[in-house]
């Protein structure tokens, strides 16, 4: 019993060596072969995850000797941990320079796709379009009920997304001006695009900001000036409030060839125009105006 | 199966000492390393958090009176916490001020009045309640709850009001079960003693039995509010987390335990706003500290 049981652990421990032995020659990549192998791992944007998992998967298959690990986390942690070199991509919803302590000379930029964000509504405000200033004004509290835009006499709730979100923070600054939110009385704070339009749809009154993906018939999403919130108007950027979604990874060049080549799939038409149409997205390739991080168009 | 036994112990006996000694030595080392993992997993978090949590102080970046102010606003840089935090203690007290009474009546009659029946269909009810992960608490709120107080009782349905009635019902099996053991430990002859002098049940329950339990009564709603302030899921999806003042039923309200959950995330480990919430951890770490000794203070007042 005692000898099998010593077996059986001196078993275990060897097989843990010897996949460790095996983890890491994998790691390294023989430029002779074709065949790519290794593990790549990536973190951070919740709203990127499923179009991640759904890339790393189709690539996985294509590329049996690779193994992609996709976690969550939030686009900080993404972006940190590409930074400190923990994770070999790093998903995030903003530009690494607009978070003042990353340093983003570490990292390089890859544009993913886009996201068109819009304001949504509770389908009976009796609202279809508003001015931007108006936008500006309900959501920085100075208009509280709707009759004052044009609507039904019925108190506005504002549903804002949390302080630290880059849905947010795009939503600030390109349909809000950088006008700050009003977080006062009967406004409400949610973390996650689903909550947000379960809000929105079951209060009357309700008001907050969704990506197009998440738009549905519960919801109504409103026109701004007159533009309709469409991929189109996005990529003229007649519709202002869109926002890269990013890749990123570290300079040091570990991994290379294999983010290179995950990247370069990205890119690739068969997702641009596949999973990224398909998840409703902006394929990148699509775009015919550029913006850098700090908001203007090149 | 006797004879059996003795015949082993004397073979056991029989052996070399040194076998005993490994036998000795290898239970001990395995409990030993056990503890030690437990008391250094336990040490290093204290640490780890107390050191993150002080960390913006010590910077300069923030100082105590602004943390403990009730200006709010990460985009400034301004990080007062006070109604955040007192937004944590309302819902932990209004919940247990509804829950700790139906939850330590359940418990009576569960034990006194039907014990029988009662322990059949309250029991399972207890621990299915406890088995229900608190997502689905904090959906059924976000679903049912929120748009009924919504309609019929005032504002938008979101803050602590709705906060108050998820929590309560999500600590009410912690109550009902710890209450259960402290009114089954109370001794039968206090019972009896208090019908032979011609007490009638109620009179039992109220002035014996309630009264010998007590400590143990307290421990149960110690630990309910315990976990009622370190609940974070169920409640950040019915109070609104905006941090306003929590005094009013109807308005948005934001805890400790939601503005971390929601904001971990996508902050920067240097960031200012990290740091914070790492200080809002200390601080539900020391208050849940509290929470603890409380309870030891309690239960040695039994003992003694």
């Amino acid at each position: 019993m005692k000898i099998k049981k010593r077996i059986l652990a001196s078993g275990i421990i060897g097989l843990a060596f010897s996949s460790i032995l095996v983890a890491c020659s994998s790691g390294a990549n023989d430029e002779n072969n074709k065949q790519l192998t290794g593990t790549l791992t990536s973190v951070g944007s919740t709203a990127m995850q499923p179009f991640v998992e759904e890339a790393s998967k189709s690539f996985m298959a294509s590329n049996p000797g690779v193994q992609i690990n996709v976690q969550g986390g939030g686009s900080g942690q993404g972006l940190t941990a590409t930074v400190n070199d923990t994770a070999d991509l790093g998903n995030s919803d903003i530009f690494a320079e607009e978070k003042e302590k990353i340093d983003a000379s570490k990292l390089i930029d890859h544009k993913a796709f886009v996201v068109g964000i819009a304001p949504v509504v509770h389908p009976q405000v009796g609202v279809t379009n508003l001015t931007q200033q108006q936008l500006i004004d309900i959501f920085t509290g100075k208009v509280k009920n709707w009759k004052e835009v044009g609507g039904k006499d019925q108190a506005i709730v504002l549903v804002n997304r949390s302080e630290s979100s880059g849905t947010r923070a795009t939503f600030a600054k390109f349909a809000l001006k950088d006008n700050q939110e009003f977080r006062g009385n009967g406004a409400i704070v949610e973390d996650s695009s689903g909550t947000v339009r379960k809000i929105i749809g079951q209060t009357k009154g309700a008001i907050g900001y969704l990506a197009f993906s998440y738009i549905d018939n519960t919801v109504k999403a409103l026109t701004l000036d007159g533009v309709q919130p469409t991929n189109e108007n996005v990529t003229t950027n007649k519709w202002l409030v869109w926002a890269y979604e990013h890749i990123y990874t570290n300079t040091n060049g570990k991994n290379k060839q294999l983010e290179d080549a995950f990247l370069k799939y990205i890119l690739s038409p068969e997702i641009q125009n596949g999973l990224v149409k398909k998840l409703n997205y902006i394929p990148i390739i699509d775009m015919k105006v550029e913006r850098d991080a700090s908001g203007k168009l090149k | 199966m006797e004879k059996n036994e003795k015949t082993s112990l004397a073979v056991q006996l029989q052996t070399p000492a040194k076998r005993m000694f490994w036998m000795e030595w290898r239970g001990r080392s395995i409990t030993y390393i056990s503890v030690w993992i437990v008391i250094l997993v336990l040490l290093s978090l204290l640490w780890f958090i107390t050191s993150k949590g002080l960390q913006p102080f010590l910077n300069g970046e923030v100082t105590l009176s602004q943390f403990f102010s009730s200006n709010w606003n990460p985009q400034d840089n301004k990080f007062g916490s006070l109604y955040i935090m007192l937004g944590s203690f309302m819902v932990t007290i209004c919940a247990t001020i509804i829950s700790a009474p139906l939850g330590i009546s359940a418990a009576v009659f569960m034990t006194e009045i039907a014990p029988k029946w009662g322990k059949k269909v309250l029991q399972p009810t207890t621990e299915i309640l406890v088995g229900i992960p608190s997502v689905v608490y904090g959906f059924i709120g976000l679903t049912l709850l929120v748009p009924f107080i919504g309609k019929f009782v005032g504002g938008v349905g979101f803050g602590l009001l709705a906060g108050t009635l998820v929590l309560s019902i999500m600590i009410l099996p912690t109550i009902i079960s710890i209450s259960v053991d402290a009114i089954e430990s109370v001794p039968q002859k206090y019972r009896e003693g208090s019908y032979a002098l011609g007490a009638t049940r109620w009179q039992t329950i109220w002035r014996i039995v309630l009264k010998t339990a007590l400590p143990g009564l307290m421990t149960a709603v110690v630990l309910g509010m315990a976990r009622a302030f370190g609940e974070a899921l169920a409640v950040q999806m019915v109070i609104g987390n905006v941090p306003n003042a929590p005094f009013d039923f109807f308005t948005s309200i934001s805890t400790l335990t939601s503005m971390i959950t929601q904001n971990m995330g996508n902050t920067v480990p240097s960031e200012t706003f990290n740091q914070i919430l790492w200080s809002m951890g200390l601080v539900l770490l020391l208050i849940t500290l509290v929470f603890i000794l409380l309870i030891r203070f309690i239960t040695r007042r039994r003992d003694a």
